[in-house]
């Protein structure tokens, strides 16, 4: 339908002020809907994570487990060698940040698999669920699992070995935003090759993410790796969150512009995510699999 | 003039270069009910994936509702609903749950009212509370129902819908699918195997062959065209190749 502004114009009798409350009024209807479906979606799983107590403590047991062996690596370390006595926690640091960017995809991807597993995929597909709406019900649905994961562990972490990563301020929330967006964009593609491939891509959910430990530099500085790999570390938003935080504890220094940089990076790592899964719904439309999840 | 409900023009789909469906139109008018027949290959589960959106035709277009499915599905996907033994709902969460999640992603008003009268139309009442994956194959069929109904919808495609129920529950079904039709208006397409279930409930029968339709015409008609007593009859002959066709099909 053309804008009410344009219908004025070749119609001059045309009543634009009624014509633009309509139009407001079904944009907000549609608001609505959509804020009802993405609540539905939430709820839908929700209810799967409340109903299931192992559910609920995996999702705190392995980031547990790191944080504290980690943790003791670190106060082992720290009494040998001075360097890492000054460096004010950078494994326990880089292992919750690494939590955020492992789990904040796995919460992403285990929701999508969900509904694989359940054979209920096509149901929505049928439905007026939007895959925009879905992917935000998905994101809503891995900040509530890093939050049952990652804020008991940092308080453990506090109590046990002194490190308060809220402490880290604005530089945290700056970590936290980037490492999130990564594990956003490589859910959304993660997803997208299930649908096209069914559940035989199932184990790129659980291991994509391992890829990004090494390259992108959770426990060691770039300067670390060979020439030709820091030029692919450089590549992932998260190298410079993980220097980043290290400059923080080291150094004392926020570099805002590492912050900058992965944000930049972030957003064409979205764009590709976003735009990969596009294609690959369009390829499972193509091929027939969206009624076939399986293997 | 008003567009029915379903419409299909020279659908095609191509898995690898061979056909699945082989330009098949067809329009089914609001208030029916229709049978989608034909063997295992048949084309039947292609066409209706093609109707819902969740397959892109090779060549062809599908306008449901009026909307095109390939470009503005949404439009009629709120208004449309789909049961088939081969999608589940969430085993987890219990009936209630489930129809809650549905109902809001429909964005159905007075939910609880809904699920309340859908409770008692399809006698749940006693397993809203129970996790959906522990109810027996009937009791998920009647639950897939009430979540294919639950939007009221205008269009309802039906994959199977009383395959692997026993008799009994399979006649409850039906029954309770004749009443929503005649309740609602609403345009039904039931793709089934079970020849008894298309001729007591489809007042309009298209056989399915090797992706193209074979015949199209009311129970009575095809019976009366193959000079046979049953549709299962009918079926096998056309499935076989051994068309005792008595007259030329118009």
């Amino acid at each position: 339908m053309l804008p009410a502004a344009v219908r004025a114009y070749v119609n001059p009798s045309f009543d634009r002020e009624t014509a633009m409350r309509d139009s407001m009024q079904t944009a907000l209807s549609d608001y609505t809907d959509s804020l009802r479906r993405i609540s539905a979606m939430v709820g839908r799983y929700s209810y799967v994570m409340r109903g299931s107590w192992p559910r609920l403590a995996e999702l705190v047991y392995w980031p547990a487990v790191n944080m504290l062996m980690w943790g003791f690596v670190q106060t082992y370390i720290g009494q040998k060698a001075g360097y890492f006595a000054q460096a004010g926690g950078t494994f326990i640091g880089a292992m919750l940040l690494w939590d955020i960017l492992f789990r904040g995809q796995l919460g992403f991807s285990i929701s999508f698999l969900e509904e694989t597993w359940s054979r209920n995929l096509a149901n929505l597909l049928i439905s007026p669920l939007r895959p925009v709406e879905l992917a935000i019900a998905m994101m809503i649905m891995s900040l509530i699992r890093l939050a049952i994961g990652i804020v008991p562990v940092s308080i453990v972490a506090n109590v046990f070995f002194g490190f308060n990563v809220y402490g880290m301020g604005i530089a945290l929330a700056a970590f936290f935003m980037n490492l999130i967006l990564t594990g956003w964009a490589v859910g959304i593609l993660v997803s997208g090759a299930i649908l096209r491939n069914g559940l035989g891509a199932e184990s790129l959910a659980w291991t994509v993410m391992t890829l990004f430990m090494p390259l992108a530099c959770v426990f060691y500085p770039v300067a670390v790796l060979p020439a030709w790999l820091q030029i692919v570390a450089w590549m992932l938003p998260p190298t410079y969150v993980f220097e980043g935080m290290r400059a923080l504890l080291i150094d004392h220094q926020f570099r805002a512009d590492l912050m900058i940089e992965a944000f930049a990076l972030n957003l064409v790592l979205f764009i590709a995510g976003a735009t990969g899964f596009a294609k690959l719904m369009d390829a499972a439309r193509r091929n027939g699999t969206l009624l076939q999840t399986g293997e | 003039m008003t567009q029915p409900p379903i419409a299909a023009e020279r659908l095609v789909k191509l898995y690898q270069g061979r056909p699945a469906v082989d330009g098949i139109s067809f329009t089914l008018p609001a208030d029916s009910l229709t049978g989608l027949l034909g063997g295992n290959g048949a084309g039947k589960t292609t066409t209706i994936a093609m109707i819902m959106g969740l397959l892109t035709p090779t060549s062809g277009e599908v306008h449901v509702l009026g909307a095109d499915m390939q470009r503005e599905r949404f439009r009629a996907l709120k208004h449309m609903n789909f049961v088939s033994p081969y999608i589940d709902l969430p085993m987890r969460l219990t009936v209630r749950q489930n129809l809650m999640v549905f109902g809001r992603l429909y964005c159905v008003d007075d939910l609880a009212d809904r699920i309340g009268v859908l409770a008692q139309e399809f006698d749940i009442h006693d397993l809203l509370d129970r996790p959906t994956g522990r109810l027996s194959s009937g009791q998920k069929t009647r639950v897939s129902l009430a979540k294919a109904l639950i939007n009221q919808p205008k269009v309802l495609l039906l994959d199977e819908p009383t395959a692997s129920l026993d008799p009994d529950t399979a006649d409850w079904v039906r029954a309770r699918l004749e009443r929503y039709r005649s309740e609602s208006g609403a345009t039904i397409l039931l793709a089934s195997h079970n020849m008894n279930e298309v001729e007591r409930l489809c007042e309009r029968v298209i056989i399915m062959k090797k992706g193209q339709i074979e015949d199209d015409g009311t129970p009575a008609r095809l019976l009366q065209r193959y000079g046979r007593l049953t549709l299962e009859e009918v079926f096998l002959d056309v499935a076989r190749g051994s068309s005792g066709i008595r007259e030329p099909v118009l």
